[in-house]
Formats: structure tokens, C-alpha cells, sequence
């Protein structure tokens, strides 16, 4: 068994109202920055996990997303899974 | 009418809804979340409040408590089961009601009277109200802006599903009087075999005069009502 670390972004699905990320492009749009079209606010969890492999870890992360992470109705999910052991090694 | 109250870690409205009950001549009983049994009862009820301090979404982490696994089973075998705020959020989260219940289109947390249009009144929760009677009670909530998609929209509404709307004191579901932003003016939902009810406004909390509203009363006389015949009481 190996330790990953699982990145999950869970976000609202396209065409869904955010009023948050409306909110946050206006106050960005007050400081001048125009090139802003749109600002989508999601959350970010990272999670320590122990998997046989990779694709494993990657697994076990979805089933989790589906269960409870997040919410089939209104959001998606984005899962980046990294080898915790190649994290370490020193540069 | 035995009722089953459970409390969650973060639950408020417990105790309202426990007196409340106690006031139109129920017997209610607290359960605890922990708890794996609901024990001899003829409704279930889901407080208002904040769960789990609303982490990840609110109601979501409630619906992983040990006590929801007998509440599911409860409405599958067409038990009642009435969710108030909180509550409502932990029946969609659970999948016993459709859609999902959005941050209000303020971003603020809404406290204040709101006034709804009761749409439909052949439900076993509303059949004490007239259909278009207008009511007034309190919402309390940050998270009240009810989401589905159009195709769950459209069939909550052909087959009669959506039992109260957001309105003006002239039964107009105006934009002005959507105190969140929830789709089409939803304010409570039942689900498709009538057993299951959510809504954000807080019926409990208009039951008595000093409270403002006794517009509240209806909902919980109805429930009285359906089950006086069977001698639970």
C-alpha cells in the first residue's frame, strides 16, 4: 500500500447561478480588472489517502465525490491524484 | 399522532417543533441521531437548524447520520416525514426529495416574515389549507434557494408536487416577494408518493399568537387530522 494525495475541486455545474463568483467578478471589475467574464466559486479538498495504486486512490475518490463530496444536482467534480512518496524526494 | 423529532449535532428548531406538536394534541418524542431505531411513531420530523455547522453543504453530513438510514426506510414504507429548513435540506441531500437547496441569490442570510401562496391543499400536510390562501411565516436560512432542473421543474408542477410558492399579499409570485431566489418561487415540495415533505419557511414558529402568525397550525392540524382515525392518539 502506497500514500496519495488526492486533489479534489468540486464546482458549480456550468449554467448554474453563483452569486458568490458574481459577487467576487464585480468587486474585481470595481478594481479595473474588465477581463474578468466570469468568476466560478468551488472548493478545494486535498485528502492523505492510502491505495494499492494510483488508479485505486482515483476510484475510492470518486466513489467519495458521489457519495457525499459533492452534490450530482449542482455540482461537478475534478479529481488530480499524486504519489505522496515522489512528493518527498528532495529536489 | 406520535412524532418522531430527531435532533443532529447543530439542530435548533427541535424544541419548537416538540412543543408545537405538543400544542395541536401530538405526542412528540426526540430522537437522537446516533439512534438506529425510530421506535413505534406515526410521523418523522427533521428540524431546523444548522447541522454539522453546514460544512461541506448544508444537511449533507446529516444525511450520513446513523438515525437517517430508518428515517429512509420510513418514507419508502410511506411514512410521513416532514424536513423544515435544515430539514428540507437533508431530504434532498438524501435524494427523498428532488433538487437542491442553493446559497440565496443575496449571499445574506434572510431572516424576516415571508408570505406564501399555498398551491396545493390535497397533500396530507396541506389538506387543512384552501388552495391560493395566502400565509404568512418566518424564513431563517442562507442557504433557501431551491434548485432542479427544468425537466424536474416542469414535473414537480404537472403533477401537483410544488405545495407552496413564495408570493405578494395579492397571491402574485412576484420577483420582490422571492426572498432567496429560488426557482419558480418554491418554497416546499412533496415527493412523488405524498409521504415526504420539505419546505424553508418555518411553520413551527407561527403557531401562537405571541409568535406573530398562527398560520402555521394547518399544517400540523392536518397531519393531527390523518391520523386521529387510526387511534393514535
Amino acid at each position: 500500500m502506497s500514500r496519495f494525495r488526492v486533489e479534489i475541486r468540486v464546482i458549480p455545474r456550468p449554467g448554474l447561478l453563483d452569486p458568490e463568483g458574481k459577487a467576487i467578478q464585480s468587486a474585481l471589475r470595481s478594481l479595473d480588472y474588465e477581463q474578468v467574464h466570469e468568476v466560478r466559486v468551488g472548493k478545494l479538498l486535498n485528502l492523505d489517502v492510502e491505495a494499492a495504486s494510483k488508479d485505486e486512490a482515483r476510484d475510492g475518490a470518486e466513489a467519495m465525490c458521489r457519495r457525499l463530496l459533492a452534490n450530482p444536482v449542482t455540482q461537478d467534480f475534478e479529481i488530480d491524484v499524486r504519489d505522496a512518496a515522489e512528493e518527498e524526494i528532495p529536489a | 399522532m406520535r412524532v418522531a423529532i430527531v435532533t443532529f449535532p447543530g439542530s435548533n428548531c427541535d424544541y419548537d417543533l416538540y412543543k408545537c406538536v405538543q400544542l395541536v394534541g401530538g405526542a412528540p418524542e426526540f430522537r437522537w441521531h446516533r439512534d438506529v431505531e425510530l421506535g413505534e411513531v406515526d410521523v418523522v420530523m427533521l428540524p431546523g437548524g444548522f447541522s454539522y455547522g453546514d460544512y461541506l453543504r448544508a444537511g449533507a453530513i446529516a444525511t450520513m447520520s446513523p438515525i437517517m438510514d430508518a428515517v429512509k426506510d420510513f418514507a419508502k414504507s410511506g411514512g410521513p416525514v416532514l424536513g423544515i429548513c435544515n430539514g428540507f435540506q437533508m431530504l434532498c441531500e438524501s435524494g427523498l426529495l428532488p433538487g437542491a437547496l442553493l446559497r440565496n441569490r443575496s449571499l445574506l442570510f434572510a431572516s424576516q416574515d415571508v408570505l406564501l401562496r399555498v398551491e396545493g391543499a390535497s397533500s396530507i400536510f396541506t389538506q387543512d389549507y384552501q388552495a391560493g390562501q395566502i400565509l404568512r411565516m418566518p424564513i431563517a436560512h442562507a442557504e433557501g434557494n431551491y434548485y432542479a432542473d427544468d425537466e424536474t421543474l416542469d414535473r414537480l408542477e404537472s403533477e401537483g408536487r410544488v405545495l407552496f410558492r413564495y408570493a405578494n399579499a395579492a397571491g402574485k409570485t412576484v420577483d420582490s416577494a422571492n426572498p432567496n431566489g429560488s426557482a419558480r418561487s418554491i418554497a416546499g415540495i412533496v415527493s412523488e408518493s405524498g409521504n415526504v415533505m420539505g419546505m424553508m419557511p418555518h411553520p413551527e414558529r407561527a403557531v401562537e399568537p405571541i409568535l406573530g402568525s398562527v398560520d402555521g397550525l394547518g399544517l400540523f392540524h392536518a397531519l393531527l387530522k390523518h391520523f386521529a382515525p387510526l387511534g393514535a392518539l
